[in-house]
C-alpha cells in the first residue's frame, strides 16, 4: 500500500514532464545557449589537464622569462602558444583560468548544494512542525536576510581566517536562509493538499511524509532558487578572493587570478585580469540564463 | 505603538548583545590573542606578567564582561597598526565611506528613475528592452569586476578620470568632504558609479513595474479623459504614486551600499572604512576588526529598526496588526 502511494503518481508524470522540459528549453534559444555554454565549461574544467598546454601549478613547467607575454605569443622554442597571454610568473592564462574555474565551481556549487540541504531541511521541518521551532527558524532567516551577504561572509572570514573550508562555511551560512524561506513557503502551500492529509491518515511516519511526499512537490521552486544561488555563490566567492580574504593563494580561484592581474592592468597589461574576469562573467551569465528560464517554466503562475 | 516600539528596541538590543558574544568568542577564543599580543621571544616571566596585565588569566565570562563594559564606553582597544584607539581610527574613515554611499544612492535615483520611467512608458521600445537587459547585468555581475572594467576603460585607455584614491578634500563643519572640489569629484565619479550600479538596476526595475501597474488604474484614465497634459500625468499622478516603494527600497539600500563599499573601496583604493577593514583582516589588527564589526552590527540594527518604524507609520494596516 505504502509502496503504491509513494511511487505511482511520480512515475506516471515524470516522462511527459521531462519531455516538456526539453522541448521548452529548445524553444528558448537564449536559455539553450546558456545551458550549452555552461555544459562546455563544466566539461572543460573536468578535463582541464587534457586540454591545457601546461599545469599552471607545476613550477617546473613555468618559465619566468615568459612573464607577462601578450595573448597569442609563444615560448622561446615555439612549442607552446599562450593564446590568452601569460601572467607575471610566465603562467599560461588559459591553463590558469581552467584550473581556477575548478576551484570556483567546486566552492560555488558545493556550498550552494550544502546550503540547499541545510536550508531546505530546516524550512520543511519548520513548515511541518510549526509552533516555536518554526518561529525560531524564521526569525533566524529574517535576521540573516537583513544583513548583506558580503558582510556576513566578511565577519565569518575575519574571525575564522582564510581557507577553502571557511569560505564554503561562510557561503553556506550566507545562503541557507533563502532556501529555508522558499522551502517553508512551498511546504506550507502543499501541506493542506489532500495527498498529505491522506498520507497522514495512513499513519506514514512523519520523516517519510516530509522526504517522499512534501519534498518532491516543493522541488520546482527550490531548483530555481538553487540555480540563482549557485551563480551568486560563485560571484561572492570571487569577490571574497579578490579582496584577499577568500581562498588561499595555493588554490587560486578566478577571483584571485583577477586580483593578481589588477596591478598589471594599470600598466596596460589588460589580459592578466581581463580574461579570468570574462570567464567568471560567462559562468555567471550562463547560469542566470538557465535559471531565469527555469523560473518561467517551473513557476505555477505561468502555467496556463 | 509605544509597546511595539519598546519590544522592537528590546529585540534590537538583544541582537546587538548576541553579536558582541559571537564577535568576542570568535576573535578571542578561535585565535589565541596571547600569541599576537606578546612577542614569541619573551621569557616565561614576561609572558606571565603580560597575560595578567591584559586580563587573559581571568575566566572567559569575566573577560567578556570587561570587554562589554569597555565597549559601552567606546573603548575597544588600540589598533596595533595605527597605535590609536580603534574606534577613533574607524570614525576618521567614516566620512569617506558615507560620502561614497550617499553619492551612490543619489546616482541610483538620478539614473535609475528616468530609465525606469522610460522603460515603463514604452515597454516595447528597443531602448527599453536594452535597458531591461542591462539591468540584469547590474544585478548579476560581481561589482569588483565592473569596477576593474571602469578603471580599464576610463582611466587606462581613455585617461579621463583618475583610477584610485580620494581627491582633494575641503573641511565642512569639521568633516572632510571631496565633492566640493573638481579634483574630488573626478575621483568620486568612478567609485560612486560602481557602487551605484546595483541600486540603479533595483530602482529602474521598481520604477518600471510601478509605472506599468499605475498606468492601468482608473485615476490615470480619468486624468487623461480630463485632458491633462501627458507631462503632468507623468510627473504628478504617476510619479507620486510609485515614489513611496522606491524611497523605501533606496533607504533600505543604504545599508547594503555601505556594506558593498568594502568591495568598491578596495578596487579604487578609497580611504574609507571598507578598505580599512580589509587591510586590518590581512594584518590581523584585531581591535580594528572588532570595532568595525560592532559598528556595522549597530548600524544595521538601527537601519532595520528605522525601516520597520517607517513602514508602520506609512501603512496603517501593519499598525493595526501589531496592536491586536
Amino acid at each position: 500500500m505504502t509502496n503504491l502511494t509513494d511511487s505511482a503518481p511520480v512515475r506516471e508524470c515524470e516522462p511527459s514532464l521531462f519531455r516538456l522540459f526539453v522541448a521548452d528549453f529548445i524553444r528558448s534559444r537564449v536559455a539553450l545557449l546558456g545551458l550549452v555554454v555552461f555544459t562546455i565549461i563544466i566539461l572543460a574544467t573536468v578535463f582541464a589537464p587534457l586540454i591545457t598546454p601546461q599545469d599552471p601549478y607545476d613550477l617546473m613547467q613555468l618559465d619566468i622569462m615568459d612573464g607577462r607575454l601578450p595573448p597569442g605569443s609563444s615560448n622561446f622554442d615555439g612549442s607552446t602558444t599562450y593564446i590568452l597571454g601569460t601572467d607575471d610568473q610566465g603562467r599560461d592564462m588559459f591553463s590558469g583560468i581552467l584550473y581556477g574555474l575548478r576551484t570556483s565551481l567546486i566552492v560555488g556549487v558545493g556550498s550552494a548544494l550544502l546550503a540547499a540541504l541545510v536550508g531546505t531541511l530546516l524550512g520543511l521541518v519548520a513548515a511541518y512542525v510549526g509552533g516555536r521551532f518554526e518561529t525560531f527558524v524564521m526569525r533566524l532567516v529574517d535576521l540573516q536576510l537583513s544583513f548583506p551577504t558580503i558582510l556576513t561572509a566578511l565577519m565569518i572570514l575575519a574571525v575564522l581566517g582564510k581557507s577553502v573550508l571557511n569560505v564554503v562555511l561562510a557561503l553556506v551560512i550566507v545562503e541557507w536562509a533563502t532556501y529555508a524561506r522558499t522551502a517553508r513557503a512551498a511546504a506550507l502551500a502543499e501541506r493542506r493538499r489532500d495527498y498529505i492529509v491522506a498520507a497522514e491518515t495512513l499513519a506514514i511516519p512523519s520523516w517519510r511524509i516530509l522526504l517522499r511526499h512534501l519534498l518532491p512537490n516543493c522541488l520546482p521552486s527550490l531548483i530555481v532558487v538553487a540555480t540563482i544561488q549557485i551563480a551568486s555563490a560563485i560571484a561572492l566567492e570571487a569577490t571574497l578572493s579578490f579582496l584577499g580574504i577568500g581562498v588561499p593563494i595555493t588554490e587560486p580561484s578566478l577571483g584571485l587570478l583577477i586580483a593578481n592581474g589588477y596591478k598589471y592592468m594599470l600598466a596596460g597589461d589588460y589580459w592578466v585580469s581581463l580574461f579570468p574576469g570574462v570567464a567568471l562573467l560567462v559562468v555567471i551569465v550562463s547560469i542566470n540564463l538557465v535559471g531565469d528560464h527555469l523560473r518561467d517554466i517551473l513557476n505555477p503562475k505561468n502555467k496556463s | 505603538m509605544a509597546t511595539w516600539l519598546l519590544r522592537r528596541m528590546f529585540q534590537a538590543a538583544l541582537v546587538i548583545l548576541a553579536m558582541t558574544v559571537l564577535v568576542f568568542v570568535g576573535v578571542n577564543v578561535i585565535g589565541n590573542p596571547v600569541d599576537i599580543m606578546i612577542s614569541p621571544d619573551a621569557t616565561q616571566e614576561v609572558r606571565q606578567r603580560a597575560i595578567e596585565a591584559l586580563g587573559f588569566d581571568q575566566p572567559l565570562w569575566r573577560q567578556y564582561l570587561t570587554f562589554l563594559g569597555n565597549a559601552v564606553t567606546g573603548d575597544i582597544g588600540k589598533s596595533y597598526v595605527f597605535n590609536q584607539p580603534a574606534l577613533d581610527v574607524i570614525l576618521q574613515r567614516l566620512p569617506a565611506t558615507l560620502e561614497l554611499a550617499v553619492s551612490a544612492l543619489l546616482l541610483s535615483i538620478l539614473i535609475g528613475l528616468p530609465l525606469g520611467l522610460l522603460a515603463g512608458f514604452r515597454p516595447d521600445h528597443p531602448t527599453s528592452r536594452a535597458i531591461m537587459a542591462g539591468s540584469i547585468f547590474g544585478f548579476s555581475l560581481p561589482s569588483f569586476w565592473v569596477g576593474l572594467m571602469l578603471i580599464m576603460t576610463f582611466s587606462v585607455y581613455l585617461g579621463w578620470l583618475p583610477s584610485i584614491g580620494r581627491g582633494q578634500t575641503v573641511s565642512v563643519l569639521g568633516i572632510e568632504v571631496s565633492f566640493l572640489t573638481l579634483d574630488g569629484l573626478k575621483h568620486l565619479a568612478l567609485p560612486a558609479l560602481n557602487l551605484a550600479l546595483y541600486q540603479i538596476s533595483m530602482v529602474l526595475r521598481l520604477t518600471r513595474a510601478g509605472v506599468r501597474e499605475t498606468l492601468h488604474q482608473d485615476f490615470i484614465k480619468f486624468a487623461r479623459a480630463k485632458g491633462l497634459r501627458p507631462r503632468r500625468i507623468v510627473f504628478v499622478h504617476v510619479l507620486k504614486n510609485i515614489l513611496i516603494p522606491i524611497v523605501t527600497v533606496v533607504g533600505l539600500g543604504f545599508g547594503h551600499t555601505v556594506a558593498f563599499s568594502v568591495v568598491t573601496e578596495t578596487v579604487f583604493a578609497w580611504p574609507g572604512m571598507g578598505k580599512l577593514i580589509i587591510d586590518a583582516i590581512n594584518v590581523l589588527d584585531r581591535p580594528i576588526i572588532v570595532a568595525y564589526l560592532m559598528m556595522i552590527v549597530v548600524l544595521f540594527v538601527v537601519i532595520n529598526l528605522l525601516v520597520d518604524l517607517t513602514y508602520t507609520l506609512l501603512d496603517p494596516r501593519i499598525r493595526l496588526e501589531t496592536q491586536e
